[in-house]
């Protein structure tokens, strides 16, 4: 793992300047979406382009906190994305143009690149009282998003709140809210839940996007398998004690200070899919359960109403917990954890999975760099 | 005469709409709008207190952990709760970190294209730009090798045609000032301030497990177990070590990035320490428990209020002086919507009475924003790191007065030179200063307690709900990045009955009150000059310099339970 202590200037180094950071960061791309070696060259070359794609980032009933995730993001940067890879030409939290401008620039994408920009939205979209709930520039974000979800090449929810309406849609919901797909129906929306996204998971699909033109697999939910196929309880590194009936029995107890199992504590783990344990966050640094809580499950769907109360002990888990209501967690991840008892890594189980789905589209990745 | 709409109000939080009178190239009047309402303290009604940390962390994403720490401390206060001396401790660290790395964020990502004109870089010579940074810091980043690998990456965006975020920029209008070097220079710091946050904000993850989002506070301490012996302990001396490695990694940058840059920029703009002063009342909760938190006076960043510029006194703040006023904006009071309500009797009935999207104007002289006009003695308060740091200086807070004096002293500059726009800049990026320093003071005062044995993270003695009493109200202070924050929680029967939060930007963005009287945005607009009313750049410098956090201004206090039938299952 890189050090946590690298020197500031990670994210200066352009890639004209430094081939062997470039190599290097193709090959940690590959690596995140568990492709073969041998696409690294392909891989290079997708990001290699002398025109960067472009991508709009809206924001409707939201916190703000996916975008921030997103500067948090390490392979590629923040930096990286916006200016080597992408032309990031809309995002309300850290764009240069305010106003009028800001707008024009929205318009001009939506008019110059119909079909080929990535549209990622954050936060959720209210529907009661013709949507005016939320505005930006005097129109409804109903408005906006109908208008620029539709002329996309891809759209990409981040954060609970744009997949199902997360937090702002629960319970009595007094603005209508609702997800991005509910909104706009019949729009493709790749949903990345959680709260807020992992940005690693963002910064992959990204990345797979820029390479394949293509997303990767997806479950019934039109979530990437390689980051929402596995059960939080099964990837836990404290599910040895779970297996030993080692638990948390009050906070702060011999058995919190010695890392045992969170679930008497109201921990969703085994209810709960996300490959948070494994990639982590802030560059790998940590998840909540390393930092003695319990999962929430923010990456379950509608889980503010679903999962909450957050410290009620969860009924009926039974040991070496493969057992998981069908509803919840989807066939196809069910599929997914059986294999994960055997391989216990993602990017086994989905690395044939997220190679583009027609292997004679014009598009397909260069294979040459195969050894 | 014009009247100028900027929205979206970009490089902020949340949605914000600024309409404004210009008459002679001066702004006459202006009127803030907050355009966006989600109503997360109904959403809490009914839900276990415990846990309501986890539901109002999320009104912010950007001053994520605030709006959890106001609520725990609300919940702890309503139930007669002591949390450790170590849980304090955390919070402690967990705070300032914040504040560090949003202020940083702030100056760098959300401020600085005010005043640095990004495409005048590629005009710099590097070896004059590698002279100016070492000219004012010793930071090492600053050769002339360097500068020209910054420029060039400059050079290669503008050349593609595709200037990302750059793209719908103000560059080269007349009010920007900076010699090409010194732009050259701060675009290369724009770009080490993204690895910075990022880099910083492990402090976070190790003790909120991740960023944005922590999840680690508990009601009546912290869920970071504790222990000098256990490696899979959340808090060990290992992981002491490297908060404290972080910690002191990050004063380097304060010291020898941000404060130097704001000094620099603040010479080439000395104009902007006479624009922008606003409603000149500063009120601060008072931040950062040194003690107990039964001993409400202890505070590393002191409680008082400021009335009219008047540094010669400071006032006590009672919280029983808090109200809102709905007059201007879409919502109704029962009473009629002249009277002012504290936030205890407070009733909100959401009710648009906008023009009907899509629009072009608001209709000013009626209601036209979501958010309520908080008022103190029915005054308008500013709040936020000026007002703070005007407070501990009225206060004779020793470490801000010297702090101060010499910066004011560098810069040849009165105290009143700190009521303006450029005096909430430097207010910022010395606060960020002095609390960069507390930090490694916390975190060693966190493993000496780790060392003497004392483990202590949490009072578990009311976490069962039948320990509690039938009925409990109760409030919870902080001093956020933005400025004073509050939350009052009422629980009965274990459930939470009615939560309210009255947070910095509805105290800084809020409307017009019954007699009329503006916002601290509004009033700080006045006298802006404006030389392209088309691209209202000295407009975004004043309204920028509060640092705008529009999700958390928008709130909906509703006492009395009705009008909610959208209900779903």
């Amino acid at each position: 793992m890189k050090s946590l202590h690298s020197p500031l200037p990670l994210a200066l180094k352009t890639r004209g300047v430094s081939r062997r950071e470039f190599v290097k960061f193709c090959n940690l791309m590959v690596a995140t979406l568990a492709l073969p070696p041998r696409y690294v060259s392909a891989v290079g070359k997708a990001l290699s382009q002398t025109t960067r794609p472009v991508l709009v980032w809206l924001e409707f009933q939201d916190c703000a906190g996916n975008s921030e995730s997103m500067l948090r993001t390490s392979n590629p940067s923040v930096a990286e994305f916006v200016l080597d890879l992408l032309s990031w030409e809309y995002h309300e939290l850290i764009m240069a143009g305010a106003g009028k401008q800001a707008e024009e620039a929205l318009e001009r994408v939506v008019r110059e690149h119909k079909g080929e920009y990535i549209a990622v939205v954050e936060g959720a979209i209210p529907t009661a009282d013709d949507g005016v709930y939320c505005t930006i520039a005097g129109r409804t974000a109903l408005e906006i998003a109908k208008h620029v979800c539709t002329s996309s090449a891809a759209n990409i929810a981040v954060g609970a709140c744009a997949w199902d309406g997360g937090l702002v849609r629960a319970n009595p919901n007094p603005t209508g809210a609702v997800g991005l797909q509910e909104a706009v129906p019949g729009v493709k929306v790749i949903n990345l839940g959680g709260c807020p996204h992992n940005p690693a998971n963002t910064a992959a699909v990204l990345t797979h996007y820029l390479t394949f033109h293509d997303m990767p697999a997806l479950d019934q939910y039109n979530r990437p398998l390689f980051a929402y196929g596995n059960i939080i309880h099964d990837q836990c590194e404290r599910r040895a004690h779970y297996d030993a009936g080692r638990f948390v029995e009050e906070w702060g107890d011999e058995g919190h200070r010695k890392g045992y199992c969170l679930y008497k504590m109201g921990c969703k783990g085994p209810e709960a899919t996300y490959n948070c344990p494994t990639v982590r966050w802030n560059d790998g640094t940590s998840w909540p359960v390393k930092a003695g809580h319990g999962c929430i499950a923010c990456a379950s769907h509608r889980f503010w109403d679903t999962k909450s109360p957050f410290y009620k002990r969860l009924p009926s888990v039974p040991g070496f917990g493969v057992d998981v209501t069908a509803d919840e967690i989807g066939w196809v991840a069910t599929g997914a954890v059986a294999a994960a008892m055997v391989a216990q890594v993602a990017g086994n189980i989905i690395r044939d999975k997220i190679r583009p789905k027609t292997r004679d589209d014009a598009k397909k990745p260069d294979d040459s760099g195969e050894t | 005469m014009a009247r100028i709409v900027v929205d979206p109000v970009t490089r902020i939080e949340g949605h914000l709409r600024i309409e404004a009178q210009v008459e002679g190239g001066m702004i006459t009047d202006a009127w803030s709008s907050g355009t966006m309402f989600r109503g997360i303290e109904l959403i809490l009604r009914g839900r276990d207190p415990r846990e309501a940390w986890i539901w109002a962390q999320r009104i912010c994403g950007v001053c994520t952990m605030v709006h959890a720490l106001a609520s725990v401390n609300a919940v702890e206060d309503a139930l007669g709760i002591e949390v450790p001396d170590n849980a304090r401790l955390v919070r402690n660290i967990i705070a300032a970190t914040q504040t560090v790395q949003d202020h940083v964020i702030h100056f760098y990502h959300l401020h600085a294209l005010d005043w640095v004109d990004v495409v005048s870089a590629l005009k710099a010579s590097p070896a004059k730009t590698s002279q100016l940074a070492q000219s004012i810091s010793d930071w090492p980043m600053s050769s002339e090798k360097y500068f020209k690998g910054v420029q060039d990456r400059v050079s290669a965006l503008v050349a593609s045609k595709q200037l990302s975020l750059f793209g719908a920029g103000y560059w080269g209008h007349p009010a920007y000032h900076l010699p090409p070097e010194a732009n050259l220079m701060a675009v290369a710091h724009y770009l080490e301030a993204l690895q910075f946050q990022k880099e910083f904000i492990h402090i976070h993850a190790v003790l909120g497990g991740k960023n944005p989002h922590l999840q680690s506070f508990l009601v009546g301490g912290m869920s970071t177990a504790m222990d000098p012996n256990e490696p899979d302990a959340t808090i060990n001396p290992e992981r002491i070590n490297f908060l404290l490695e972080v910690a002191k990694t990050a004063i380097g940058f304060v010291n020898q990035v941000y404060i130097p840059d704001v000094l620099a920029v603040a010479g080439f703009y000395r104009e902007w320490f006479g624009l922008g002063a606003g409603v000149g009342n500063y009120m601060s909760y008072g931040g950062y428990l040194q003690g107990s938190i039964k001993d409400s006076a202890d505070f590393f960043l002191p409680r008082g209020i400021i009335l009219n510029r008047d540094l010669s006194k400071v006032h006590p703040v009672d919280p029983a002086n808090v109200t809102e006023y709905v007059t201007h904006s879409w919502y109704e009071y029962a009473g009629g919507d002249q009277v002012a309500k504290h936030p205890y009797q407070g009733e909100t009935n959401p009710k648009y009475s906008g023009p009907k999207p899509p629009y072009e104007f608001l209709e000013v002289d009626q209601k036209y924003s979501w958010l309520k006009a908080p008022r103190y003695q029915d005054q308008p308060m500013e709040v936020g790191p000026l007002a703070r740091l005007l407070v501990a200086y009225a206060s004779g807070q020793p470490d801000v007065r010297a702090l101060v004096d010499a910066t004011l002293g560098k810069l040849k500059a009165p105290p009143a030179a700190l009521f303006s726009t450029l005096g909430r800049v430097a207010a910022r990026a010395l606060e960020t200063q002095l609390l960069v320093n507390r930090l490694v003071g916390w975190i060693e005062e966190l493993g000496n307690n780790l060392a003497n044995g004392n483990v202590r993270i949490h009072n578990g003695e009311k976490w069962n709900p039948a320990t509690w009493p039938k009925t409990a109200q109760g409030f919870g202070f902080f001093e956020a990045p933005r400025g004073s924050l509050g939350h009052w929680v009422e629980i009965e029967n274990e459930a939470i009955k009615n939560y309210q939060a009255v947070v910095p930007s509805t105290w800084n963005a809020g409307p017009r009150d019954a007699r009329g009287q503006q916002g601290p945005y509004e009033a700080a607009l006045v006298k802006t000059p404006v030389a392209d009313p088309d691209r209202p750049l000295e407009l975004l410098r004043t309204i920028h310099s509060f640092d705008p956090c529009l999700a958390c201004a928008v709130h909906v206090v509703d006492a009395r339970g009705h009008k909610y039938a959208r209900a779903e299952a």
